[in-house]
């Protein structure tokens, strides 16, 4: 993915290159605008349908397929893909499809909260800490740095097993994850924020009288948006990798729940025997992670509108 | 001047022989939109001493055409047509034997003089290198040759400056360090790229007459590429306009501004607002913009701009054609134009702009919309990363008193530092300043309470300089208009309407609601930021350089549009900017800053006609008048040096480093300037001294003012002057 930190920048255009304007009839709204440029990119459209997909499959498959991921199929252990097994057994007889999707389920929902919530707080402080400045900002750094240096990790794994137990105890894992995620990014937004800060459109919209958290939101976030969807897409991949990390460990997801990292681990321990057990939550992952990546890219190029893939406005 | 010749001669030709031919060139660079033709059939001969100036404005081929002689252009270009240098042809030469002619025999200086000194190596190391590139000389000989070439340029101490690195010169030393430069090897022909764009009008004066004196020096040719036509009309023999790639005129220095024949031309020169214009009627206006050099229908360019275009100029691109002795236009109606004895007035109609009742009230009868009361803006200086301590004061705005009345423009004019954009800044903010007092609509800013500053900045809004930065790139035209409007609860329906009704007033289309600011020309943004500050019907407007970043023809318009709004929605003004013309076009009144004082207030016309204090007069006689004939026989004050640090300012007088009054003055006569500030007193009245006079007169203590005329002037030897 090529990761593209532009502020949009003044276009390189040469001065007389302004394209001439044509007539439209009716007034697009900004949604509308973004919206019909996202549409114009095929790769980021085939990586939405993809997600799409996998998330009707991961909401509904447990109705479709012929097994549930918590059913044994009793004698059918290690069985290799059959048109009973479409993706084989495992060393218990679960069914590795199944086990898949509702792996896949979970992961998407761990990846996709742990991404946005670290995002929207690195966003928010971080865009925040420039704006204010001053003891604000220092404190929100100094926070920033304490907790960078502290052994993430260890903590998260100590946390999650002195809490509540139980089917939502991953909500707490999101959490953790989550808080223990955006520092590097709010260190980055901050550094962007501070050169949008200089804009003189941020000093017009002061001066119209917008208040701190308006001009935020409206003017200096939206202008560090590539930025911050290139973070949520890595942040996705991160979270999945953090989580499966975890659960490798017995911190993270715990039986009888799976996700696409107890997968893998649980996998990885056979692959010279049964490799297609490691490899259905493998290439899955994989397919997820470009996806969501290509969808990030259409992103990012809709809502800038100095980029070139977007057509025109 | 003594100069070590003989070391470094290398003169090839003689006066009046062609040094320079430029024939048919062209250039291209492919882009993704197409290919773009820069240059498209340019041709010149360059004689032996002369200057041309090659005018245009930006994307018309201006600089494209000077880096592809300097075999400088970049590498994806195509470069057809021939470029001959003493007869040697300079097209397909390969980069390393172009290097041996450049800085040899052809020498650049560009625009920003930091960017093209290298910040590592001092003045002097590359001076010294740009000698021995080329002549086999000695280093200490070569020492000696830089040092005299500063001291020709006119940098004090060369001695000891010439082991100074770049940061430590002031922007106009670095100019004057890369003219020394350019011609230490004595080149045939000198290309200088908008040499003085980046520079203040005093220090402008320095660095042209510096590099006149330059010229004078080596005889070389030089090509002055730039947009400003005043320093055409003062530095030039010979002009070339350039318009979307190609000249559409050329001709002698005279013949290009009393006999233009070309409507571009024609235009160009009406469009600007001169400083010796005493009327204030609107501006000639070129409609439109330039075009795009990509894909350009047949037919000559100017076509969508040009009034006088019929079927046949979209046709067929005319050809530069003979009009007169060395004077060829491209145009098929320069005959007609010739024959009806056209000038911009019947070519470009201005627009009318009705004069409202309230210009008839009396100033004293009008609201004061914006009062400063001995305003006073200082910066601490810190030092020091963990332990930050205050080590001096920065004196931006030193204690200012002005006042604005509504339906009144105050210029506020000055050079880069002297604090006029911190004033602007503080007025804006609506906090208390250091000290003094800010009073808008009658209420005094350090004492406002949330609703009344909400009001309040319903009431007062901002134009900025460069409306690319000041409008987020991120928001649809409509969004950027409407957003003032949703701050203070418009409802939605309201809102749309509002727009577009305030997109017309402007001058834009209801369809570009839905572009983004870089679907638009510089003039159209413009139009845009000030249909932003429209929105909420204010009162007061704050221009800060409004239209300083936009070419000449776009500056008209906004111009025209600004004053036609000012008298259709009685707004005040308050019009900051550094272009002296620019002002006296618009402004009613108008107030002269230096380190972080007024030294000079009042009517337009007071101010402009009888100028009192050295520095405004300094700063009139600075500016080139776009007329060949004034500007050969108008008498110029040269400052010395550069605007001392507001960190660091003088005791008493603030203007007398540089002041030419003071350095006449015996030691008696000088200790009130040495002791304190002149207070703003009425200018003194009495006959004007013509400036050729003033400058050799002795001072004498200033005379009575009349308090009933509205200027005042803080100079204890103030006079008024005849400048203009």
């Amino acid at each position: 993915m090529s990761i593209d930190f532009r502020i949009s920048e003044e276009p390189e255009a040469l001065d007389g290159a302004t394209a001439p304007i044509a007539p439209i009839s009716k007034r697009l709204s900004r949604g509308q605008l973004v919206r019909r440029r996202f549409f114009r990119n095929r790769s980021a459209v085939v990586g939405l349908v993809i997600i799409g997909v996998l998330v009707v499959l991961a909401l509904f498959g447990q109705y479709l397929l012929p097994w549930q991921f918590d059913q044994r199929d009793l004698g059918q252990y290690y069985k290799p893909p059959s048109a009973q097994h479409l993706f084989g057994t495992t060393q218990a007889g679960f069914d590795v499809m199944s086990r898949t999707v509702r792996g896949l389920g979970k992961s998407l929902i761990i990846g996709f909260m742990v991404a946005i919530i670290q995002t929207t707080m690195a966003a928010l402080i971080g865009s925040s800490a420039a704006y204010i400045g001053g003891w604000y900002e220092r404190a929100w750094l100094w926070v920033i740095d304490l907790m960078l240096v502290l052994p993430s990790f260890f903590l998260i794994a100590i946390v999650s097993q002195g809490g509540p137990k139980g089917q939502y105890a991953w909500l707490l894992l999101v959490v953790l994850l989550a808080a223990f995620g955006w520092q590097l990014s709010a260190r980055v937004v901050r550094s962007l924020s501070m050169s949008v800060k200089e804009r003189e459109y941020v000093a017009a919209a002061r001066f119209m009288g917008l208040s701190t958290p308006r001009l935020l939101v409206r003017h200096i976030v939206p202008n560090i948006a590539s930025m911050l969807i290139v973070d949520v897409c890595l942040g996705v991949g991160y979270a999945i990798l953090g989580e499966a990390g975890l659960s490798y460990f017995g911190y993270g997801v715990q039986a009888p729940d799976t996700s696409l990292g107890t997968l893998i681990s649980e996998g990885a321990q056979s692959t010279t025997i049964a490799p297609w057990i490691f490899l259905a939550p493998a290439s899955v992952l994989v397919l997820l992670v470009m996806c969501v990546n290509a969808l990030g890219d259409g992103l990012r190029d809709a809502l800038d509108p100095s980029s070139l893939s977007g057509g025109q406005a | 001047m003594t100069t070590t010749e003989p070391a470094i001669r290398n003169r090839q030709t003689a006066a009046g022989d062609v040094v320079l031919s430029v024939r048919n060139l062209h250039v291209t660079f492919p882009s993704e939109a197409g290919l773009v033709k820069a240059v498209r059939g340019l041709s010149f001969d360059l004689l032996a001493g002369e200057t041309m100036a090659i005018v245009g404005e930006s994307g018309s081929g201006k600089s494209v055409t000077s880096l592809a002689i300097m075999g400088l252009h970049p590498r994806n270009a195509r470069i057809a047509g021939s470029i001959t240098l003493h007869g040697r042809e300079l097209v397909g030469l390969s980069d390393a034997e172009m290097s041996s002619i450049r800085g040899e025999d052809l020498a650049m200086i560009f625009q920003d003089p930091l960017s093209a000194l290298t910040p590592v190596y001092t003045i002097g190391d590359q001076i010294v290198e740009a000698i021995q590139t080329h002549h086999d000389v000695g280093r200490t000989q070569a020492w000696k040759r830089a040092v005299e070439l500063l001291d020709l340029v006119g940098i004090p101490n060369p001695q000891l400056r010439v082991k100074s690195f770049p940061h430590e010169f002031s922007g106009g030393m670095r100019q004057r360090a890369m003219i020394a430069q350019a011609i230490a090897n004595d080149p045939d022909v000198i290309i200088a790229d908008e040499p003085t764009t980046a520079l203040d009008v005093t220090i402008q004066a320095q660095v042209l007459e510096v590099l006149k004196k330059a010229q004078l020096e080596t005889g070389a040719a030089v090509i002055m590429i730039t947009h400003d036509l005043g320093v055409v009309a003062g530095m030039s023999d010979r002009v070339t306009v350039m318009y979307a790639g190609r000249p559409v005129e050329q001709g002698s220095v005279d013949d290009i501004f009393y006999n233009p024949r070309m409507p571009y031309t024609i235009g160009l020169l009406g469009a600007v607002p001169r400083l010796d214009a005493t009327n204030s009627e609107p501006l000639a206006t070129l409609q439109g913009n330039p075009p795009t050099v990509v894909d350009l229908p047949p037919g000559c360019p100017f076509v969508p701009r040009c009034p006088l275009a019929h079927a046949g100029c979209r046709e067929q691109e005319p050809e530069l054609a003979p009009v007169g002795p060395g004077h060829t236009t491209a145009c098929w109606e320069s005959d007609r134009i010739r024959a009806e004895k056209l000038t911009s007035k019947d070519i470009f109609p201005a627009p009318v702009i009705e004069r409202t009742v309230f210009e008839s009230i009396p100033r004293d009868e009008r609201d004061t919309v914006l009062s400063l009361a001995g305003m006073k803006k200082h910066y601490p200086l810190m030092k020091g990363a963990v332990l930050r301590r205050r080590v001096g004061t920065v004196y931006a705005v030193d204690g200012i008193d002005l006042d604005l009345r509504r339906g009144e423009t105050l210029g506020l004019v000055g050079e880069s530092g002297c604090g006029k954009s911190t004033t602007l800044l503080e007025i804006l903010n609506l906090h208390s300043p250091t000290d003094g007092k800010i009073v808008v609509f009658g209420k005094d800013t350090s004492r406002l309470n949330r609703g009344e500053t909400k009001t309040m900045r319903r009431d007062l809004q901002v134009v900025f300089q460069d409306p690319m930065a000041s409008l987020d790139p991120r928001m649809p035209i409509f969004d950027i208009i409407a957003e003032p409007l949703g701050v203070h609860g418009w409802s939605k329906g309201k809102i749309e309407t509002r727009v577009m009704e305030l997109l017309k007033t402007v001058g834009l289309e209801e369809s570009h609601a839905n572009r983004y600011p870089q679907h638009f020309s510089g003039g159209q943004r413009q139009r845009v930021g000030i249909a932003r500050a429209l929105a909420l019907e204010p009162e007061l407007i704050v221009l800060d350089e409004p239209v300083s970043a936009l070419d000449v023809s776009i500056q008209a318009g906004i111009i025209n549009l600004l004053e036609e709004l000012k008298q259709r929605l009685t707004l005040s003004y308050l019009f900051v900017a550094h272009d002296l013309a620019v002002i006296r076009h618009i402004a009613d009144r108008v107030a002269v800053m230096y380190l972080g004082k007024i030294v000079e207030i009042g009517t337009v016309a007071e101010v402009y006609n009888r100028p009192s204090h050295p520095y405004t007069q300094a700063l009139l006689s600075a500016i080139p008048i776009p007329d060949p004939q004034t500007e050969r026989t108008r008498t110029r004050i040269l400052l010395r040096g550069d605007l001392p640090s507001p960190a660091n300012p003088p005791s008493g007088c603030k203007f007398r480093t540089r002041c030419p009054i003071f350095e006449q003055l015996t030691p008696e006569q000088r200790t009130p300037c040495l002791e304190t500030m002149p207070p703003l007193d009425p200018a003194p009245a009495g006959a004007v001294v013509a400036l050729q006079e003033a400058i050799s007169l002795s001072a004498t203590a200033r005379g009575a003012g009349d308090t009933r005329v509205d200027h005042l002037v803080a100079c204890y030897y103030a006079r008024p002057t005849k400048v203009l």
